[in-house]
């Protein structure tokens, strides 16, 4: 076996973080015996070798008829595709089933919606609740992920620090390194100003909330591995992040609502239109895809959070 | 067929990415791996659904000087779905990549078969 270190722990063979990252769900006098527990089993199942032979023959018969039921499955999945995918409409071709709704999106979308950019004006004006659903689902993932992951004295005995200190390691901090600091310093404001210049321009071009907000996303992302959290921690706070995304997603869908009870006729009389190509057109897109841009950004850097530090 | 799929092959290839990803979902015990089988059929249906909406010889929907001409531009109902599907595609992956970590605290291997067996042993003796 000469795999890496890396390889063998994704396989499953040995494990790196034994008896490090223990969640401490139970109450005391259960929880040592519930550890010696899993401990044996953990033992047994490594002395077997892949736990293939820890389930053994009962189960056999289980596995070779999954195997074919999973075999037969895929084929037939991908043979009805293909036949399917045969009989469409030529590649690259036009067919005027599909093409008769875009039509009107095209030829009024300008004049209607003041975005140049069609299918900006479509996803946030034409179906602006169908966005307003999606940015929901992602702050509802935040939500899930934060539930999943978060860490406090209570659930977690000790933290990733502890783990090099245990092992004797040396902690490779990155925000240490001279080179990823003086990059960084560089690179963040030119791509948080890019980011803004993609928030923007949803309206005019290519881009929009979702793109911007990505970029931006990232920006944190490099600005708090570059200069260590605590750094970070000062400029975009969890508070911060929960006001602005909490701001964001309000406003998106108060707007909407007003727009949708008093019968989606766009805000009209309030926001004007603006001549289409300018920065300040598109009456509500751009205000819109600022708040979808905020909550995206503000998703990214808390994933990330959480997944590195748990917080 | 053959000539009507290397006609179509764009959206051919769609489906075989798509397949590819169903069947590690199929067979593949690691979690890590079952993940990133999902995330190549949602790679799939993205190119399926940019690939409907491409027509030969015309451009992005973006209007330039005025031209409002349906013919002039591609169309831009898919760029909008393949949006929707991107963003529901990073959720998913975020919250199962969150219950991989979870469930690795507590079992430490992500060989999903393992942690069927243990998960069965420990709720037994409880």
């Amino acid at each position: 076996m000469n795999k890496s270190r890396f390889l063998s722990w994704l396989y499953g063979e040995t494990d790196v973080m034994e008896d490090i990252l223990e969640l401490d769900e139970t109450s005391d006098e259960s929880r040592e015996q519930l550890k010696r527990e899993k401990r044996r089993l953990r033992r047994e199942l490594l002395r077997s070798g892949r736990a293939k032979k820890v389930i053994g023959a009962e189960t056999k018969g289980f596995y070779a008829l999954y195997h074919v039921v999973a075999v037969v499955s895929c084929i037939m999945l991908i043979g009805v595709l293909l036949f399917a995918v045969a009989n469409l409409p030529r590649y690259g071709e036009e067919n005027p089933e599909t093409t008769e709704m875009v039509a009107r999106y095209v030829e009024k979308g300008v004049e209607e919606t003041g975005a140049d950019n069609i299918v900006a004006g479509m996803i946030l004006d034409y179906r602006a609740f169908d966005t307003l659903g999606e940015s929901h689902v992602l702050f509802t993932a935040l939500i899930c992920v934060t539930i999943l992951l978060r860490l406090d004295r209570k659930n977690m005995r000790k933290t990733y620090e502890d783990y090099y200190a245990i092992r004797g390691e040396r902690f490779h901090d990155i925000s240490r390194e001279a080179i990823m600091r003086n990059v960084a310093a560089v690179l963040v404001p030119c791509i948080f100003v890019f980011g803004i210049y993609v928030l923007l321009n949803g309206q005019n071009g290519p881009g929009g909330g979702f793109s911007g907000g990505a970029v931006m996303g990232a920006a944190m992302i490099i600005f708090s591995a570059a200069f260590g959290f605590d750094k970070a921690d000062r400029v975009f706070s969890k508070r911060l992040g929960a006001w602005v995304t909490f701001a964001a997603l309000s406003f998106y869908s108060a707007a909407k609502g007003y727009v949708f009870f008093t019968g989606a006729n766009h805000l009209e009389n309030h926001i004007p239109k603006g001549t289409p190509g300018a920065i300040l057109s598109g009456g509500l897109i751009l205000p819109l895809d600022i708040a979808v841009g905020m909550v995206v950004a503000f998703t990214m850097y808390g994933f990330y959070n959480l997944f590195m530090r748990g917080k | 067929m053959v000539a009507n799929l290397l006609a179509n092959y764009e959206e051919a290839f769609a489906i075989v990415l798509f397949g590819i990803g169903f069947t590690m979902l199929l067979f593949q015990r690691n979690l890590f791996k079952k993940l990133i089988g999902l995330n190549i059929m949602d790679t799939g249906t993205f190119l399926f659904l940019a690939s409907m909406g491409y027509i030969r010889g015309r451009k992005a929907p973006i209007v330039v000087d005025g031209v409002t001409d349906p013919k002039a531009y591609i169309n831009p109902v898919p760029a909008g779905l393949v949006l929707t599907g991107i963003v529901v595609s990073v959720s998913v992956t975020a919250i199962m990549l969150a219950l991989t970590v979870r469930l690795y605290r507590r079992y430490h291997t992500l060989q999903l078969d393992e942690i069927y067996e243990m998960s069965k042993h420990l709720t037994e003796d409880r």
